[in-house]
């Protein structure tokens, strides 16, 4: 995982309250064995009205998307967060996530603030004409202008994101804990242990 | 030893957490993991870049759904038919290699156990109370109807798991909804559900584990809590609970993945001890009267977007929120409605009955019940009964009720996703409507521009006699 400190640069501000994860990434997409490519399908349906701010010259290649509340909600499906960092972004703003959203998007090092929604709607108006700087490692949302926004991130979160950690690798190294589990496990609840891998059909 | 009262998800929780971090973080140890050919392919590539192994092979079972076409998959000498969509048939092909590659249990395509994944959970006893479930798939909540804590995970966390077996996270807060009273006829569980998430709102249940208690449920069966569960992510929640009992157990009692003899017993003991204690609490409560539950059908593009059947669609000015009006006035300039109209006025065209929300046995029954000696309208085009496993199909075939379908004018498919998310070729097409059993309504969910209707079996399958969403009481007993 790439390590994520500030981000700085343009912000599509597009503002739109729940927004699906069918809407980052229509199901039609989801047909890959590869995680790469699937910039091209980002927000399809939004792309295709006119005027749209993806469509905006401005906003080629911006790191940063601002959005509405309960931003991410409906399917789980990982292709979201794949389909946004295809497209360059490494961090949304919005005033909540859905809770798979927020947890897809730290897996793949995309930075997801939170931030009260007149806060958000102060930056969807300066993103209009100008960049906007998150620091990550000092909790706070910049703009060129006087605004500094603190926002809350789960510390072991911002950790890995700094650091650029896999948390997989994480977890391995916790290896003994989880096999004393599993033994503990299996004396107090062992048919846990035992599916039987035969199946035919219920009695 | 004397303990605090507890909930069910809490004693759930408590007996899987491997390490609790200081920030409150645990690792969890996961029971049972289920796998499907679209959110997996990228887990498994990813673990063989890395050169890791899959930790539990034998806690993790593998079953294709989501982009299987529905159409008959064998050719009469036997032989296997190919996918005519090449992607579809690349993350099949995927699956089948993988599975066996990493020692996991594969059921295939053409297996008679076959079936939509969290169908074929419950049903192969593979899915069992007071475990904790996941799969790469929001509706994985479904499994909660047999008690057992199970959620939905993105496939980052689905390569966490097979690799680890654990999961990295925090505690949800506990939901209670209780709902008072007796549902009346007519009415069933998935009017239920569609009904609590017109009330909690999509957002009610988030950062919670909802449990639903009270008499109803207790008086339900598997399937219908299974339904009830299923939704628990349309209203914002990633997981829903119903404490097991003894119908439960009865239905687990036998599955092919069951424990048996000696173990069984135990594993009853252990399960009868995890309802909800005397005296717990809830972070948050949410109190339903069943006498206010009719069959209910959605009029928007968001599952908390429902109404009675006898109701109309509301006008956007009806809101409160601004935001929720000019979402409403989006809905039904996408769904081609106007304000005002009666919703059993609105004609469908298309009747989809399946999905892992409404395609087991007892849902199927419910629709034929309706279809029996009854056709479809002249305007409806297309119905399809989709079971959501292939054990389902046979003992549909075996009660008669596919030969209720076909002749009452609709295709019986094999099982799968289907209509429910249109990944394979089973579509709605744009601008036409339908009247389904799944439940997601969003715009282009069953195929671009298509527009859904989310209603209970029994409603699909009045709507499809009739060609219009119609009150089902008034085709009971008929
Ligand atoms: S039936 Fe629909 S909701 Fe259920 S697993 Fe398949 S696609 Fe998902």
């Amino acid at each position: 995982m790439k390590q994520v400190s500030t981000i700085h640069g343009r912000a599509i501000p597009l503002g739109l309250k729940n927004v699906d994860t069918d809407v980052i990434i229509p199901a039609h997409w989801l047909k890959t064995v590869s995680r790469e490519g699937l910039g091209k399908g980002a927000f399809e349906t939004i792309r295709q009205a006119p005027g749209n701010p993806f469509d905006v010259e401005d906003f080629a290649g911006a790191p940063i998307l601002i959005a509405g509340d309960n931003f991410g909600c409906g399917s789980s499906r990982e292709h979201a967060a794949w389909a946004m960092l295809d497209m360059g972004l490494t961090a949304v703003i919005a005033p909540s996530f859905s809770d798979i959203f927020s947890g897809n998007a730290f897996k793949n090092g995309i930075l997801a603030v939170e931030l009260p929604q007149e806060q958000v709607d102060r930056l969807l108006e300066v993103a209009r004409e100008h960049p906007i700087t998150i620091d990550l490692e000092n909790q706070v949302v910049t703009t060129p202008f006087q605004d500094r926004f603190a926002f809350a991130i789960d510390p072991f979160r911002k950790h890995c994101l700094l650091n650029g950690l896999d948390e997989i690798g994480l977890t391995l190294e916790r290896d003994a804990a989880i096999g004393t589990h599993e033994r503990k496990r299996a004396a107090s609840l062992p048919w846990l242990d035992a599916p039987t891998n035969k199946r035919r059909e219920p009695a | 030893m004397p303990t605090n009262p507890r909930t069910l998800y809490e004693k759930i929780w408590d007996a899987h957490v491997v390490e609790r971090q200081e920030d409150g973080t645990c690792l969890i140890y996961i029971d049972r993991h289920l796998v499907h050919e679209v959110t997996s392919p990228q887990a498994f590539e990813a673990l063989r870049i890395a050169g890791r192994k899959v930790r539990r092979p034998d806690l993790t079972l593998a079953v294709p759904d989501h982009n299987l076409p529905t159409t008959p998959r064998t050719a009469p000498d036997g032989s296997r038919l190919p996918i005519a969509d090449k992607q579809s048939a690349a993350q099949l092909a995927a699956l089948e290699a993988n599975a066996p590659a990493f020692g996991i249990d594969y059921i295939d395509a053409v297996a008679p156990e076959q079936g939509i994944v969290h169908v074929v959970g419950p049903e192969q006893g593979f899915s069992l109370p007071g475990t904790t479930i996941v799969c790469g798939d929001s509706h994985t909540a479904a499994h909660g109807g047999i008690g057992a804590l199970a959620f939905g995970i993105g496939t980052s966390e689905v390569e966490h798991v097979l690799a680890t077996q654990t999961l990295l996270l925090r505690p949800s807060k506990t939901m209670e909804v209780r709902v008072e009273g007796e549902l009346g006829p007519g009415v069933t569980p998935k009017d239920l559900i569609l009904h609590i998430i017109g009330v909690i709102g999509t957002a009610g249940g988030t950062g919670h584990v909802i449990e639903y208690r009270g008499r109803v449920f207790e008086e339900m069966s598997v399937e219908g809590r299974l339904t009830v569960c299923n939704m628990s992510i349309e209203g914002g929640a990633r997981a829903g609970l119903i404490a097991p009992d003894d119908t439960v157990f009865r239905y687990l009692n036998g599955r092919p993945y069951s424990p048996s003899g000696e173990a069984w017993e135990k594993a009853v003991a252990w399960w009868r001890s995890l309802a909800t204690d005397e005296g717990a609490t809830f972070d948050k409560s949410v109190v339903i009267d069943a006498a206010d539950v009719e069959p209910t059908v959605s009029w928007g593009t968001s599952p908390e977007d429902v109404v009675a059947i006898g109701g109309s669609v509301p006008s956007p000015e009806s809101f409160t929120d601004p935001s929720k009006q000019e979402a409403a006035r989006k809905s039904l300039d996408y769904m081609g409605l106007a304000p005002g109209t009666p919703l059993e006025e609105v004609e469908v065209e298309n009747i989809f009955i399946g999905s892992c929300t409404n395609s087991r046995i007892e849902d199927l029954r419910a629709a034929a019940e309706i279809l029996k000696g009854r056709t479809k309208a002249s305007n409806v085009r297309w119905a399809i009964a989709v079971p959501g496993s292939g054990l389902v199909k046979r003992q549909a075939e075996a009660e008669g009720l596919d030969r209720i379908f076909t002749d009452a004018g609709f295709e019986w498919r094999e099982p799968g996703c289907s209509a429910c998310l249109a990944m394979n070729p089973d579509k709605v097409p744009p601008g036409e409507r339908c009247a389904s059993t799944s439940n997601r309504n969003f715009v282009g969910r069953q195929g671009p521009g298509a527009r859904t209707h989310l209603l209970s079996p029994a409603m699909a399958a009045a709507a499809a006699v009739t060609g219009r969403l119609t009150d089902v009481r008034k085709l009971m007993g008929e």
